[in-house]
């Protein structure tokens, strides 16, 4: 049996950095996510494994400081909220640019602008559709658990070298604020073995430069640049696709969430069944890829949708998207860091779906 | 078994490292657990509260609107919190600075006067073990033997010589905890 613990989901993230064999964080403090660089600090990482913590002046160096590093092949990684990651997102879009592999963990606030310091699920759309300029993608995972904030620091990674592209870690105040027991898998090697042909470590007499840039004036060129980053994000949508059901077998309805909103739907939906409404959850992991098939097959079974988040209803495209009109699909939602209920969600569910 | 909790009162009260003890101890027992604090604002008012869900099986939400025990450690709690507790369920509260009695009748009520208790003992800050000591009388939902392998894991080392009066500060509670009220069937 490994290690247990109890953990802020922050910490598991910062803990998660340490095993996953990270080389480097590099980050700039704001609430709710500043015990991710505490931890780290606290932890001294230099002395356990070697790996790199460094407060930046600004969010913008940090973004461009996992862009140098990544550039070396190293495993980096940074994290903020909501306003810090808006500052980012022209750095994202190079990393994306230039196929560089790092992690990003935004622990999301309510917005816009500075807004507010608790949970909000309002950058869904900023973390899916881009965020920066120009056609990239990230891959995004929702962790819904103080574990799962440990388990996927490994999982982006791992993906992020797979296709050599930034991955999201997608949070919220609530997961990032909340204690639960945590198993700690043990340490990870700092250096793996990856493809390393890429890297711009000095060139060596054996083969050609390597060149890492974002920038080709070459129409042409730049073209069929973006033609192979549409392929990769294509075998992300067919190999990368995370999902997690419950009790949809018998289900006519159907609540949709992700993160802290699919915690509070499962109550809801035990409150439901307690009642008698056979509701069933679907709570989609990665959210870029977003698990469109299952939703597919599901719409030929429910009677109805609700899509629950803390926003005005972002996630809630993609799913209509998936579900092409075939059955009603609606939103429940809090805004600005306010926090649904379960009992507001099964509420909901009864009066605009099943009665 | 799953026993879903709000704890609130003023910051500084202990209210979120008792939290942390009981969930702990549940770790400690095999439970699952979750523990979601106020931050940011709400905690810089004075007021403190967390929800601590221990359960046998994985944990739904950790966020909720109704809770199977109040713990009520100041009068803005007991405004906020005693509508909150399921019928049939346990409000626990001191009485020190309340104003106002709890006045559901479909609850029960236990009083402790831990405040009061921890001055009598010499020292403030062993109040939310009293409150922990008065709370696990009425609902054991944990063992001693857990609690004191939860102290351990959560107490920081340099305070560890306080392991002997947290301990008497919790027996002290389970002793001077009183019922005001059953709920009325």
């Amino acid at each position: 049996m490994n290690e247990l613990k109890l953990m802020k989901g922050n910490e598991a993230i910062a803990e998660g950095a340490i095993r996953a064999g990270a080389d480097a964080y590099f980050g700039y403090p704001i609430t709710p996510q500043s015990e991710v660089m505490e931890y780290l600090m606290a932890e001294r990482p230099e002395k356990r494994t070697g790996m790199v913590v460094l407060q930046a002046e600004s969010e913008v160096a940090s973004i461009n400081m996992v862009y140098g590093a990544a550039g070396t092949g190293k495993r980096v990684m940074t994290s903020s909220s909501s306003p810090g990651i808006s500052l980012m997102q022209e750095g994202i879009s190079y990393i994306a640019g230039a196929e560089l592999p790092c992690l990003i963990v935004n622990v999301v606030r309510g917005g816009p602008g500075l807004g507010t310091i608790q949970p909000s699920q309002a950058d869904y759309f900023q973390a899916t559709k881009g965020g920066g300029h120009g056609d990239y993608r990230l891959i995004v995972l929702a962790p819904a658990s103080v574990q799962e904030m440990f388990d996927f620091v490994f999982l982006a990674f791992d993906l992020a070298f797979k296709y050599r592209n930034p991955a999201m870690i997608l949070s919220d105040g609530l997961i990032g604020q909340m204690m639960e027991k945590v198993e700690l898998k043990p340490q990870r090697p700092r250096l793996t073995e990856f493809d390393q042909s890429w890297v711009t470590t000095g060139k060596t007499p054996d083969r050609e430069r390597n060149i890492i840039t974002s920038l080709d004036l070459d129409p042409a060129r730049q073209e069929k640049h973006n033609i192979h980053l549409q392929e990769k994000y294509d075998r992300m949508r067919k190999e990368e696709v995370r999902y997690e059901e419950f009790m949809t077998e018998d289900a006519d309805y159907l609540l949709v969430a992700y993160g802290s909103s699919s915690r509070i739907s499962q109550k809801a939906m035990q409150l439901g069944r307690e009642q008698g409404y056979k509701i069933g959850l679907l709570r989609p992991i990665t959210l870029f890829p977003f698990p469109v098939e299952i939703l597919e097959e599901l719409a030929g079974r429910v009677r109805g949708i609700l899509c629950v988040e803390q926003s005005s209803g972002q996630m809630i495209e993609d799913v209509r998207l998936a579900v092409h009109d075939q059955i009603p699909v609606k939103h429940f939602g809090r805004m600005g860091g306010m926090t649904p209920s379960p009992e507001e969600v099964l509420e909901t569910m009864i009066d605009q779906l099943i009665k | 078994m799953t026993e879903e909790i709000i704890i609130a009162g003023f910051g500084g009260q202990g209210v979120l490292s008792m939290g942390k003890i009981l969930a702990y101890s549940a770790i400690m027992q095999n439970q699952e657990v979750s523990w979601f604090p106020s931050y940011g604002p709400e905690m810089r008012g004075g007021t403190a509260n967390v929800t601590v869900i221990l359960s046998d099986d994985r944990i739904s939400s950790p966020v909720l609107r109704v809770y199977d025990t109040a713990i009520i450690l100041n009068q803005q709690s007991m405004d906020k919190f005693e509508s909150a507790v399921k019928p049939g369920g346990l409000l626990l509260y001191d009485s020190n600075g309340i104003t106002r009695k709890p006045e559901r009748k479909d609850i029960r009520v236990w009083k402790v006067d831990a405040a009061e208790e921890a001055t009598n003992m010499g020292n403030k800050r062993i109040f939310n073990m009293i409150v922990l000591g008065a709370f696990l009388k009425i609902k054991p939902i944990v063992q001693m033997e857990n609690v004191r392998k939860g102290l351990e894991k959560s107490i920081p080392a340099r305070y560890h010589d306080l392991f002997d009066m947290n301990q008497a500060a919790i027996r002290r509670g389970e002793e001077i905890v009183y019922q005001e009220q059953d709920y009325s069937k």
